[in-house]
């Protein structure tokens, strides 16, 4: 067994590079993105604020594999855009992150005092002015918690971008238990403790900086 | 013998000993009430009564019954003595009617229709016939407790154990609440800890005055309010007569 | 147009993979909620372990492990069995962390004046906490019906003949992606509509009157 896992090893580590990479990089395009919506959604002249709630609509109803077929299968090969999968999984993975994240931080948004923008506009600051420097540090930190449980679904969510062949985790163990039938189970076993090492740890450095982080008096939960 | 028989009740919360060796005992529909400043454990005792809280020493015999016996079954002894909170505690996804039917129902075995049949009875005798088919948030808080005191009454106690039945009511709600416990004093054997001093002049047949997790003082309501014998009860019945008034 | 029918027959999978698990992960939620609030020290810890490890790793693992390494343990199951079976133990796990949640919401008095009248401990938490904690996981329950329409879809890994799995075959064919799969994204998109219109109203109707609380529950990625 442990010299199964040992034989194993290295392609694993290849894979959790992929998968890490994966998630850093899905996620950096979904929250600036989901920034941007939900700003725009809040404090946008019509139409775009629709146009948002459309965005986010199509994004959240469908499953995160057609949004993989559609980037892959769709934009890349039959219209020819030439993206690899791995970069198709990241714009999947990202625009609809985004469509949730920019729902996180609307409701963190919404749930700042109005008096915080009249204040600052009081002091004469411009509307962009005030966002920047008054509402969005308060938004961040409003919506950590919502934000950590994001970061553990894309982390999970990115298995899925084995069904367009990115050689993610998943895919690094099914080319080693293809090559050795016997190793099927201890193998997915650890790449299932891989997982759940990460998301344990993923939970508990962001619960650790969401307490960092609090604006004393201010314990808003951010609701999905 | 007496119905109820309180025998040296200890009750300790980690180091905190609440109850310290409470005895007292009472007769046949009787009603008493207890009185003292809070935190002096009356609702520990009461909780202890129906062993909610079991007693960590002491005995508490019912009908000739020592309750505190392990090998009890106490969800029987616990349909004899009703219990009515002060937070009221309505099942919050019944109806009125289903409220003070469903013990009848899950716990007596009754049928369904002879459950809601005595339900009817019991919330007639509280004034709230018409409320049946009402939900606890669509009640006041006096209409509330009335439904929790009908809701004990269904199972045919011996007696009923009242934990500050009107401290959560607003003043122009206590007396339909009252007026419904007048009513069923001798009927039923009623312990009631409270703050309404009127009541327990004109409805009880004994005052018990508890104090630091001690009975101090008890005796007919004559006695304890005109000619108290611990300097104690004076000065609390001093007290509580200028916090809540004479009446 | 004509691949029609097999996407039909794909939504029809669908559909029964997602309401299957829904129920059988509502039966084994309730359990484990159960088990970790009422149960013993040792009940409790088995359903904490089994809902953690279920809810830290994903999904598709989950369907790997039980439809390629169960058979190496002597376990042979049919795809469309072992996808109910992941679908089914997954479901349960988060839907025990909804029920929670309610079961936790509801004031201790309850249980209390349940028990002054003479109910047991299993008929207070059957009359009395579970019908209120069910009714405040309605809205939970609903996000969970359409997590599960959509994640019935990673089944196509494990070659179950659902309607993702449907379309990639017809699009292989004609290489028509883009068409194909905007019409399955257009499916799922009205039938996530559809059923939170439907559970919205189911929820008013079993809504407890003059209570208008709703659970602040921690949802997972549905709508």
């Amino acid at each position: 067994m442990l010299e199964i896992l040992a034989n194993s090893l290295p392609q694993l580590a290849e894979g959790l590079k992929t998968t890490i990479g994966l998630t850093v990089l899905s996620l950096i395009l979904g929250t600036i993105l989901g920034i941007f919506l939900a700003v725009i959604r809040i404090y946008g002249k019509f139409p775009l604020p629709y146009l948002i709630i459309f965005y986010e609509r199509v994004f959240r109803g469908i499953p995160l594999i057609v949004i993989f077929f559609l980037f892959y299968f769709g934009l890349s090969l039959q219209i020819g855009l030439n993206i690899d999968p791995f970069t198709a999984a990241i714009f999947g993975l990202g625009l609809r992150g985004a469509a949730y994240q920019a729902q996180i931080f609307r409701s963190a948004i919404n749930s700042i005092p109005e008096g915080q923008m009249v204040a600052a506009r009081s002091l004469g600051m411009s509307k962009l002015s005030a966002i920047r420097n008054i509402i969005l540090p308060q938004m961040l930190r409003l919506s950590v918690p919502g934000w950590s449980n994001e970061f553990t679904i894309v982390l999970k969510d990115t298995s899925i971008a084995f069904s367009i062949g990115v050689i993610e985790l998943m895919r690094q163990g099914r080319y080693i238990y293809v090559n050795n039938p016997d190793y099927v189970l201890p193998v997915f076993l650890f790449i299932a403790l891989i997982y759940f090492i990460m998301v344990i740890s993923a939970n508990k450095t962001l619960s650790y900086l969401e307490k960092k982080y609090k604006m004393s008096g201010f314990e808003i939960g951010v609701e999905r | 013998m007496h119905m109820l028989e309180v025998k040296d009740i200890h009750k300790s919360y980690g180091d905190l000993e609440v109850l310290k060796g409470i005895s007292f005992s009472m007769n046949k529909g009787e009603t008493a009430v207890i009185i003292g400043t809070s935190g002096t454990g009356k609702s520990t005792l009461l909780r202890c009564i129906n062993q909610l809280h079991p007693p960590d020493k002491g005995e508490i015999w019912l009908d000739g019954v020592n309750i505190t016996d392990p090998k009890i079954d106490i969800n029987k002894i616990r349909q004899k003595i009703g219990f009515v909170f002060q937070e009221f505690n309505l099942f919050n996804h019944l109806t009125a009617l289903r409220n003070v039917s469903i013990g009848l129902e899950k716990v007596k075995g009754f049928t369904k229709e002879k459950a809601e049949k005595k339900a009817i009875e019991e919330l007639k005798r509280v004034g709230l016939k018409d409320q049946a088919k009402q939900y606890p948030a669509q009640l006041s808080g006096g209409q509330k407790q009335r439904v929790g005191i009908a809701r004990a009454l269904a199972m045919d106690p011996t007696i009923i154990l009242f934990d500050e039945p009107t401290s959560a009511l607003d003043p122009e709600l206590i007396g339909d609440v009252l007026d419904v416990m007048k009513s069923l004093a001798h009927k039923v054997a009623m312990l009631v800890v409270t703050h309404e001093m009127g009541f327990a002049r004109n409805v009880a047949d004994e005052i018990i005055f508890m104090e630091g997790g001690v009975i101090v003082e008890s005796g007919p309501p004559k006695q304890m309010f005109q000619n108290p014998k611990k300097a104690r009860t004076k000065e609390f019945l001093g007290r509580i007569s200028t916090l809540y008034g004479k009446d | 147009m004509e691949s029609l029918p097999s996407l039909l027959d794909g939504l029809y999978i669908t559909l029964i993979l997602t309401f299957i698990s829904l129920i059988a992960g509502l039966f084994l939620g309730i359990g484990l909620a159960l088990g970790r609030v009422y149960g013993g020290k040792i009940v409790s810890a088995i359903c904490i372990g089994y809902i953690e490890i279920i809810r830290g790793t994903p999904l598709l693992v989950q369907l790997f492990i039980i439809y390629f390494a169960f058979p190496s343990i002597g376990i042979t199951l049919e795809a469309i069995d072992a996808a109910l079976l992941g679908l089914s133990l997954n479901s349960g796990a988060y839907q025990a962390e909804y029920l929670r949640g309610s079961i936790q919401s509801i004031p201790s008095g309850q249980m209390v004046a349940a028990r002054t009248i003479g109910m047991t401990k299993l008929q207070s938490i059957k009359n009395i906490v579970l019908p209120q904690a069910l009714r405040i996981s309605i809205p939970a329950w609903s996000n969970e019906l359409i997590y599960l329409l959509k994640y019935t879809s990673i089944v196509y890994i494990i070659q179950v003949k659902e309607l993702t799995a449907e379309g990639k075959f017809i699009a292989a064919e004609t290489f028509k992606f883009l068409e194909i799969f905007a019409i399955i994204a257009i499916i799922y998109l009205v039938l996530t509509i559809v059923f939170s219109t439907i559970i919205e109203k189911f929820e008013k109707k079993l809504r407890i009157p003059g209570l208008g609380e709703k659970a602040k529950i921690g949802l997972r990625n549905a709508l």
